[in-house]
């Protein structure tokens, strides 16, 4: 069974944007539209349930797009996702916090947006905190938080509510030596529990860690998709 | 198991979108708890703002406007605060949609919530203050020693319609306002001119002729109307104006949710 199937899918922006109704009746009917901007195009991919995926390539090659489509945060223009079970999605520059909330307060409400109950988010509560390492600060409100304690706490509750697949953008880069240690082996203990995990990172060394299988994409297109070791491979001496 | 199909342009459904609310209905809930306290934690008198909100107005209305109105509203904070509350809840609601929808853009950029959560969430939290603000009109009624009547029951069956309305409306507002910035400059603006072309603060028997037709073929004339009939007439709403209510209101829900559902699959690309 597959957690992930994209079929054809293709994201497109326009370049240059109307923003205002005046400037849309100022403008009229004259104005030629802007090209798209394709941040995905026709891009077929499936991951297996309990598959661990990584995603890698340059700077806009889209690999946020890919898994905001996978998470259905963003509508596709072209082509069909299907995502099967519960998702997680953690992606770049934290999640829904909201600085003037404790960090406690705060778990409540990430949990809410992940569509869990204050029950269940009660009884993950102390595991939570004790994983973040955060039990000192955990009752000041998060604006005054570092950054690298805001990602600690986002991926406490990210990987504390059970989801049956979890998508990761990012969100080790700013962690400090320890914390990563722990992050990667809760990662790997999620993929031998049989749960999806797809990560995206410019950590290379990591990735093939945690990760069986690459996909390395492009200006929006998968160029190759394998064994880690290998894609990484080719991807670092094309750079 | 949860399947879900992400499809290229496809306009939310609506039986998906309830059912998604009701999956979030946690959220919702500390959505509007947040908007409650956010809200009354930074003011010194608590809850008891929104009370003293009608107070404020009703005792500035009074005194300006009483002697004026005197031979055709006796009672005039009755008559006035009956149909205000309504409008504030509509005005308010509708420019809270926006703002929090705005607010809330880098949010959706990282979850996956229903779209119109936000929405839905302000407007609950308006009908909150209104039900506030009705127990504060109560009390005032009973210091003006204005008769309270059975009719009051039916309050909040006009109170819901009116609800219906703007949250059609704050649909239509805030999926325009993400593609169109100015769309909620617009909106405030146009409130207060709305809100002299509905019969709050004056009677509609002093509108000359020549304009009263604006009053009447105004919406929100008809829906005033319907919380003002049983609060200061102690009527029931006439079975005509009611279902022109509740035909006006459920039309703005429907042509909401077409306008919304058709512009959220493009939200992101404007958050
Ligand atoms: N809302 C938007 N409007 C216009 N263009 C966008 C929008 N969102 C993304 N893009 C474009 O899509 C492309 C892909 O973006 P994406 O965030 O997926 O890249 P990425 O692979 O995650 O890059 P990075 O490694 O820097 O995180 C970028 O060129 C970006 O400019
Ligand atoms: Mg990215």
């Amino acid at each position: 069974m597959n957690a992930i199937e994209m079929q054809g899918i293709g994201v497109r922006y326009r370049s240059e944007k109307i923003r205002s109704l005046k400037e849309l009746v100022v403008r009229g009917l004259a104005r030629r539209k802007a090209p798209y901007f394709w941040s995905l195009r026709d891009v077929t991919l499936s991951i297996a349930s309990g598959e661990s995926v990584g995603i890698i390539g340059a700077n806009g090659a889209g690999k946020s797009t890919l898994l905001r489509v996978a998470a259905g945060i963003v509508c596709p223009s072209e082509g069909v996702a299907i995502s099967r079970g519960s998702i997680v999605p953690l992606m770049e520059l934290g999640t829904g916090f909201e600085a003037e909330l404790s960090g406690r307060e705060n778990i409540f409400f990430n949990g809410a947006l992940l569509g869990r109950s204050r029950a269940q988010m009660r009884s993950q509560l102390d595991a939570i905190i004790a994983f973040s390492g955060l039990e000192q600060f955990i009752d000041a409100p998060l604006r005054t938080y570092s950054t690298g304690m805001v990602a600690r706490l986002a991926f406490s509750i990210a990987t504390a509510v059970d989801a049956e697949t979890i998508l990761l953008d990012e969100i080790l880069a700013v962690g400090d030596a320890a914390f990563r240690q722990r992050c990667d082996e809760r990662i790997h203990s999620f993929v031998r529990e049989g749960r999806t995990v797809v990560l995206v990172s410019h950590e290379l060394e990591t990735l093939v860690r945690l990760c069986r299988r690459t996909v390395w994409l492009s200006h929006g297109a998968v160029v190759a998709d394998g064994a880690s070791e290998q894609v990484v491979a080719d991807y670092q001496r094309q750079r | 198991m949860i399947v879900r199909r992400n499809v290229a342009a496809a306009p939310l459904r609506w039986t998906d979108e309830v059912r998604d609310l009701a999956a979030h209905s946690n959220l919702i809930f500390e959505l509007v708890h947040r908007d409650l306290t956010i809200r009354y934690k930074r003011s010194l008198f608590g809850f008891l703002w929104t009370m003293l909100h009608p107070l404020l107005l009703m005792l500035i209305f009074t005194i300006v406007f009483s002697r004026l109105f005197r031979r055709e509203t006796p009672h005039y904070e009755t008559y006035f605060l009956s149909a205000y509350i309504a409008w504030n809840f509509f005005s308010q609601t509708t420019s809270n949609s926006m703002a929090s929808v705005a607010w809330n853009g880098p949010l959706m950029k990282r979850v996956r919530v229903p779209r119109s959560i936000f929405t839905l969430a302000s407007n609950l939290s308006g009908l909150v203050n209104l039900g506030l603000s009705l127990v504060a009109l109560l009390i005032i009624m009973l210091f003006a020693r204005m008769p309270l009547t059975p009719s009051l029951a039916f309050v909040p069956v006009s109170l819901l319609v009116v609800g219906i309305f703007t949250f059609g409306v704050s649909l239509m507002v805030t999926a325009v306002s993400i593609f169109f910035a100015d769309v909620r400059e617009m909106v405030q603006a146009g409130l207060p001119a709305l809100l002299y072309m509905t019969p709050v603060i004056y009677p509609v028997s002093i509108v000359p002729d020549g304009f009263r037709w604006i009053v009447e073929k105004n919406p929100l004339t008809v829906l005033v109307g319907i919380v003002r009939d049983p609060i200061y007439y102690g009527r029931m709403p006439s079975p005509q104006a009611f279902g022109t209510a509740l035909l006006i209101s459920l039309i703005s829900l429907v042509l909401g949710w077409l306008i919304f559902s058709r512009l959220a699959p493009r939200f992101d690309s404007r958050l």
